[in-house]
């Protein structure tokens, strides 16, 4: 560890036994950006899910919103340290966008507008546990925090949560994503550290 | 080049203007630096949470010492502890003084246009100071200006030194403030735009060497200016202070 | 910010996304190459254009450092620091020429 500078304690943080370990709990909510931030206009929106057999189901904008949406309220981690508790959401469930899906694979890649990726497992977003969110905190979901709409997976470390996704490849073997790519965790729970590899 | 992570002592501070300060450093076995370049200060919590932001370094000091000017940003996380706590006798964990790119070789005899956007001005300085355009020994012959967008005269940084200095003939400084002019003056405040620019600057005969510092907005939207009047790109170095003038 | 502010610059424009440039990358990858890469010349693997990496766009406080190509916008080159190690992926750039000291 560094010299620690007398005085210093960051934003304003605090250390909670009811957060995951090396978690800190934050009132803001932190922008990182790994590039460019996309610009997608609702009409221009889709969300798709490809089968492992090549099978395509797609949703445009409007059809995406007739789809019942969920309201949740969840904690959020994120690997460079920070937690938001109580954070709230409106989306669609991936459990109702896979009500029409027929599959046998195990995997997923999400994928983004902007090229990002990140793996998932299949069983991690089904069984109330993933979201398609379009809005935060009642208001439409800002482009810089991945509007239109992003992953929510909020069990799992937030690079898993996707911003500006497009869409779920299925896969018959789990492959990295952009990050895991190059040292961050494949699966990613913050209650075991997987930060990484 | 000195890699990693060093200790460094903070040997004085000062204010510069009403939120920012200038603090003095000595890095044990640094031989002094070129003019543009920035080190990367990193600070550590108790709970070994840490946080690393980069600074230009201002000064042009022979030696182990180097200045760098910090202005506070409003919702910073490193920033105000530099400017509100850090005291003389501190210690900060530096890493460089760092980068090849944006510096200004005082062995090139060509004419130096500079352009700073607020808190970009401290590498600007850097250079000016390296120039030592008064009364260097050296007998740096280049001619620089100075263009200079700030928010008003209290938050110029450097203005007296930069008065002093512009009694030479060989560096021109010239002012544009955003939102408050001098009293007296005259002058309305206004953003830059591209014919005050151009109007300001050395022009396309004298093939100037540019060193553009600031906002990234700030920066590019200048960048674009000088390359669309005729400005080779290959002349202009930039360097981008990300969203609003740093990362807070 | 002080002084900043420009004529003509839309905040919405993506390309004015308050990014850092290569500079910025200079002091971690500085403890990575011997010499500084900053002024070193890459190709974009993607595009195929060249440029000192000093000029390459810096995306900050991500999970990682990245550089992407300021004309298409694709990583050069990314580095995550972890737990005392640090992993480079330099598959965006298919060449570096860098000057010997």
């Amino acid at each position: 560890m560094g010299i620690v500078s007398p005085g210093f304690f960051g934003r304003r943080r605090r250390d909670d036994p009811a957060l995951p370990p090396g978690q800190y709990l934050t009132e803001s909510f932190p922008v990182l950006s790994a590039g460019p931030t996309p610009r997608i206009a609702p009409s221009e929106w889709e969300f798709t899910i490809t089968t492992e057999t090549g099978q395509v189901h797609r949703w445009n904008w409007e059809e995406f919103l007739a789809l019942k949406q969920d309201d949740v309220t969840r904690d959020i981690h994120c690997v460079t340290s920070w937690s938001k508790l109580g954070t709230s959401w409106r989306g669609v469930s991936i459990d109702t966008l896979f009500e029409s899906v027929e599959s046998e694979a195990e995997f997923t890649m999400a994928y983004s507008y902007g090229g990002y990726t990140t793996n998932v497992p299949l069983d991690d977003l089904l069984g109330g546990k993933a979201w398609i969110a379009h809005q935060f905190d009642g208001e439409a979901l800002e482009p810089a925090h991945g509007g239109p709409a992003r992953l929510l997976v909020p069990h799992l470390y937030f690079w898993k949560s996707a911003k500006w996704v497009r869409g779920l490849e299925l896969l018959r073997q789990d492959e990295p994503g952009f990050w895991e790519s190059n040292g961050y965790h494949m699966y990613g729970d913050p209650w075991q550290e997987q930060r990484y590899w | 080049m000195r890699t990693g992570w060093n200790v460094a002592e903070v040997i004085e501070v000062r204010q510069e203007t009403g939120t920012a300060r200038t603090l003095r450093l000595r890095l044990p076995g640094l031989t002094g630096h070129r003019p543009g370049q920035h080190v990367d200060v990193r600070l550590t919590a108790p709970d070994g949470y840490t946080a690393v932001r980069s600074y230009s370094v201002a000064s042009a000091l022979p030696g182990d010492e180097l200045e760098l000017t910090v202005e506070e940003l409003a919702d910073g996380e490193v920033s105000p502890y530099l400017v509100h706590q850090v005291a003389a006798g501190d210690q900060l964990e530096v890493r460089g003084p760092v980068g090849g790119w944006f510096v200004w070789n005082p062995a090139d005899p060509a004419p130096v246009q500079l352009i700073a956007g607020g808190s970009g001005v401290v590498p600007l300085m850097a250079m000016i100071r390296s120039h030592g355009v008064g009364g260097s020994a050296d007998g740096y012959a280049a001619p620089f200006r100075l263009l200079y967008s700030v928010r008003s005269p209290a938050s110029a940084y450097y203005g007296t030194e930069l008065d002093d200095l512009a009694r030479s003939p060989l560096l021109t400084v010239t002012y544009v403030y955003t939102r408050e002019a001098p009293a007296g003056s005259g002058t309305t405040p206004r953003r830059l735009d591209a014919p005050t620019l151009l109007d300001a600057i050395l022009p396309v005969s004298d093939n100037p060497a540019f060193f553009i510092c600031g906002a990234t907005a700030f920066v590019e939207t200048v960048a674009d200016w000088l390359v669309q009047a005729g400005y080779p790109a290959d002349r202009i170095k930039t360097e981008r202070y990300g969203g609003t003038g740093g990362t807070p | 910010m002080t002084g900043d502010e420009v004529v003509g610059a839309n905040p919405d424009d993506a390309q004015l996304d308050g990014h850092l440039d290569g500079n910025a990358a200079a002091g971690a990858l500085s403890e990575v190459f011997v010499g500084d890469i900053t002024t070193a010349v890459g190709r974009c693997a993607h595009c195929g254009r060249t440029g000192a990496m000093a000029m390459a766009r810096c995306y900050p406080g991500s999970h990682g450092l990245l550089l992407r190509c300021p004309g298409c916008t694709e990583i050069l080159l990314r580095l995550v620091e972890s737990d005392g190690q640090v992993r480079l992926d330099l598959r965006g750039v298919s060449f570096l020429t860098l000057e010997r000291p």
